[in-house]
């Protein structure tokens, strides 16, 4: 995985709360066996009619959304069905982060695991950029800080080993893999052999 | 120094971790079943390929397939071909990657095929104390035995299939105290739907559930599952029931738990499993179970429910709510028993199991479904199948008009082409009423067996104690 440090970019804001796995990529795609692709899909029966043309006033189908690489989100964002389809299909379409003030423990974790970073913030915060779509902000993983516009800084954490990884872009399947020996003497110890 | 008061997950995370976490790094923790299916694997699988290393425990994998399959008899038994190109080619990848890599696998034709959380438990590889994880969010489900049972992503799969092993944040602890009984009428699906509204659908984010007191305690084990299966849809990784006589009954005529004395063995360590008294939960909430009812959903996530009884609420001003109306074709105020019905689907990891069977039909038994309603039954599992049939149930659903079909997730999310038609009212015993979850412009109503059973004789949502009385 490539590392990560920071993200510069307006914003599309998609202010509904509790947005599910389902609609950020809907069932009927999940027969796929690869990671990609998923773009084209994300959102689908939000973004697209029954005959697959775009709805003009989908925020993603918009010209402003063009470009933009930070999603602003309502509470409780990725609920739902644990598919990494999820975040594949938002790195897929060019989401690079995702923002709210709650965002769902599956979906967070997945997030992390392909570099898609979850960002929490205060509500005050959060009502600023949903009053303020395409806003320019960015995101700097290092310090851990979203820069406003008028450059107010607003923190966030991210899990400390996530953050470890991302910074470095080192994946956790070599980092659990080094640990075999750890692993076997569990399995010795507990009489998993 | 006295021994410290535990938490029935407390004791099951400290005797997984292979290292604890610290400041820096998240618990290791190792895994006792992994259960795996068609959809959330394939990359995973690649993943290992990749990197050209084996799977350390396939003794303790299992897999099985259930979202993309079909339920039509002609197409899982006959040789008709599975009618999309892409779930047959899913599935067909399943084959090869069991195969290649030594995993057990109740592939299509298998009689213990069935919905993956529907088999763990009825193969009885599900147990107290374990930890459980499958790239599925409803593995919760298996906390109804006192595991550890929570989904993982695509990516955690290939970690457990490379290690046996996630890296985790311990999370916090959630009781959900259950007082008194359920009244008569009253199911175990009416009582989770009520757990959701109240703590709402991120209620329980980073915290495991335990369900407890006497309302809990009274449940039969389909009835606990049908309760953790939904913990994740009030946000919480997973739910957990303490388990108890009813549990080790229910596991001792399972084919593979231990048998003889290493029964007595596994009896021991799981009566040392329940919560310490006097553990310290995170938080915790009280409901009392004697004041509830027959529960239906009226929105677009499983929280927006309101007894059957009862009408949409009204909540002047809040745009989403509105827009989970306009979606729904509902307006506040309007009454939940007036809605009119579609189509009804019974099964799913929710209601899919022999209990849940049987309620429906003892409902439906004698009447016929209301004309223009499309009413679909579906098995948890083969196995499930095989038990309705021998006592006959399917005869009941068939002779009403209802259609009896193969196992599988099926309706429940529709991958497999088992749909909703746009604008159409599904009662459905599931777990999700999400927009489009159950077919594209698909409105979902989740609901108890028994009160799908009902709204299908009358063609609109109906108390089911109208029709048993
Ligand atoms: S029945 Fe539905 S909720 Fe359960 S595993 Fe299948 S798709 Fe998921």
């Amino acid at each position: 995985m490539q590392a990560i440090k920071t993200i510069r970019s307006c914003t599309v804001v998609m202010p509904a709360t509790n947005i599910d796995t389902d609609q950020i990529i809907p069932g009927r795609f999940l027969t796929t066996t690869t990671k990609q692709g998923l773009g084209a899909q994300l959102f689908a029966d939000w973004r697209y009619d029954a005959d697959g043309k775009a709805i003009p006033s989908f925020v993603l189908n918009q010209p402003a959304a063009k470009g933009c690489r930070v999603l602003v989100a309502g509470r409780n964002f990725g609920c739902g069905s644990s598919r990494e389809h999820a975040p594949w299909a938002l790195l897929d379409f060019g989401f690079q982060a995702v923002i709210s003030t709650e965002i769902a423990d599956i979906f967070r974790n997945n997030s992390l695991k392909n570099g898609l970073l979850p960002i929490v913030i205060d509500e005050q915060a959060h009502a600023w950029l949903v009053a303020n779509p395409g806003a320019e902000v960015s995101i700097d993983l290092q310090s851990n800080a979203l820069t406003m516009p008028n450059g107010e800084r607003v923190s966030f954490t991210v899990e400390a080993f996530a953050r470890y990884c991302l910074l470095n872009g080192v994946d956790e399947m070599g980092f659990l893999l080094q640990r075999d020996d750890a692993i076997a003497a569990y399995e010795a110890r507990t009489q998993r052999t | 120094m006295t021994k410290q008061a535990k938490t029935m997950f407390e004791k099951v995370w400290e005797a997984h971790e292979v290292a604890p976490e610290t400041a820096d790094t998240p618990a290791i923790l190792y895994i006792d079943l992994h259960l795996t299916h068609e959809v959330t694997s394939p990359q995973a699988f690649a993943e290992l390929k990749s990197r050209g290393i084996k799977l350390r425990r396939p003794d303790l994998t299992l897999a099985t397939m259930d979202h993309s399959t079909p339920t039509r008899t002609e197409q899982v038994f006959g040789g008709v071909p599975i009618s999309i190109d892409s779930a047959a080619k899913q599935i067909a990848q399943l084959e090869r990657n069991a195969a290649e890599f030594g995993v057990e696998l109740l592939g299509l034709q298998n009689e213990l095929r069935g919905i993956v959380h529907i088999i763990g438990p009825e193969l009885g590889v599900t147990q107290p104390g374990k930890t459980i994880v499958c790239g599925d969010s409803h593995t919760s489900t298996h906390g109804a035995f006192g595991a550890l049972a929570f989904g993982i992503g695509t990516t955690e799969v290939s970690h457990v299939f490379a290690t046996q092993c996630i890296l985790q944040r311990k999370p916090k602890t959630f009781a959900i105290d259950i007082k008194n009984r359920l009244p008569i009428g009253v199911t175990a699906k009416d009582l989770i739907l009520s757990i959701i509204g109240k703590v709402g659908v991120s209620g329980g984010t980073g915290h495991v559930l335990e369900y407890r007191g006497d309302a809990i305690r009274a449940l039969s084990m389909e009835e606990r599952m049908t309760v953790c299966n939904m913990s994740i849809e009030a946000g919480a990784r997973a739910g957990m029931i303490a388990p108890d006589q009813t549990t080790y009954d229910y596991l001792k005529n399972t084919p593979r738990v231990p048998k003889g004395d290493a029964w007595e063995a596994a009896l021991e360590r799981w009566r040392r499993l329940p919560s310490d008294p006097g553990a310290v939960f995170s938080k915790s909430v009280e409901i009392d179970a004697a004041t509830l009812e027959p529960m239906v959903t009226y929105g677009t996530n499983p929280g927006m429910v309101a007894p059957v009884s009862g009408s949409v609420p009204v909540r002047p001003g809040d745009a989403v709510f509105d827009q989970a109306l306009a979606y729904m074709g509902l307006r506040a105020g309007e009454p939940i028993a007036n809605v009119p019905v579609n189509v009804v689907f019974i099964g799913s990891c929710t209601n899919g199991r022999l209990s849940d069977l049987r309620q429906a039909a003892k409902v439906l038994q004698g009447h016929k479904v209301a004309k223009g309603v499309h009413m679909l039954v579906v098995p948890g599992s083969q196995q499930v199948k095989k038990d309705a049939e021998a006592e006959g149930l399917h005869k009941i659903f068939i002779d009403a008009g209802a259609d009896w079909r193969e196992s599988g997730c099926s309706m429940c999310l529709g991958m497999n082409g088992d749909t909703v038609a746009k604008g159409q009212y599904s009662v459905s015993t599931s777990n999700r009423n999400f927009e489009g979850r159950q077919g594209i412009g698909a409105r979902t109503l989740l609901a108890s067996p028994e009160t799908a059973a009902a709204s299908a004789i009358r063609g609109r949502v109906t108390d089911p104690r109208q029709i048993i009385g």
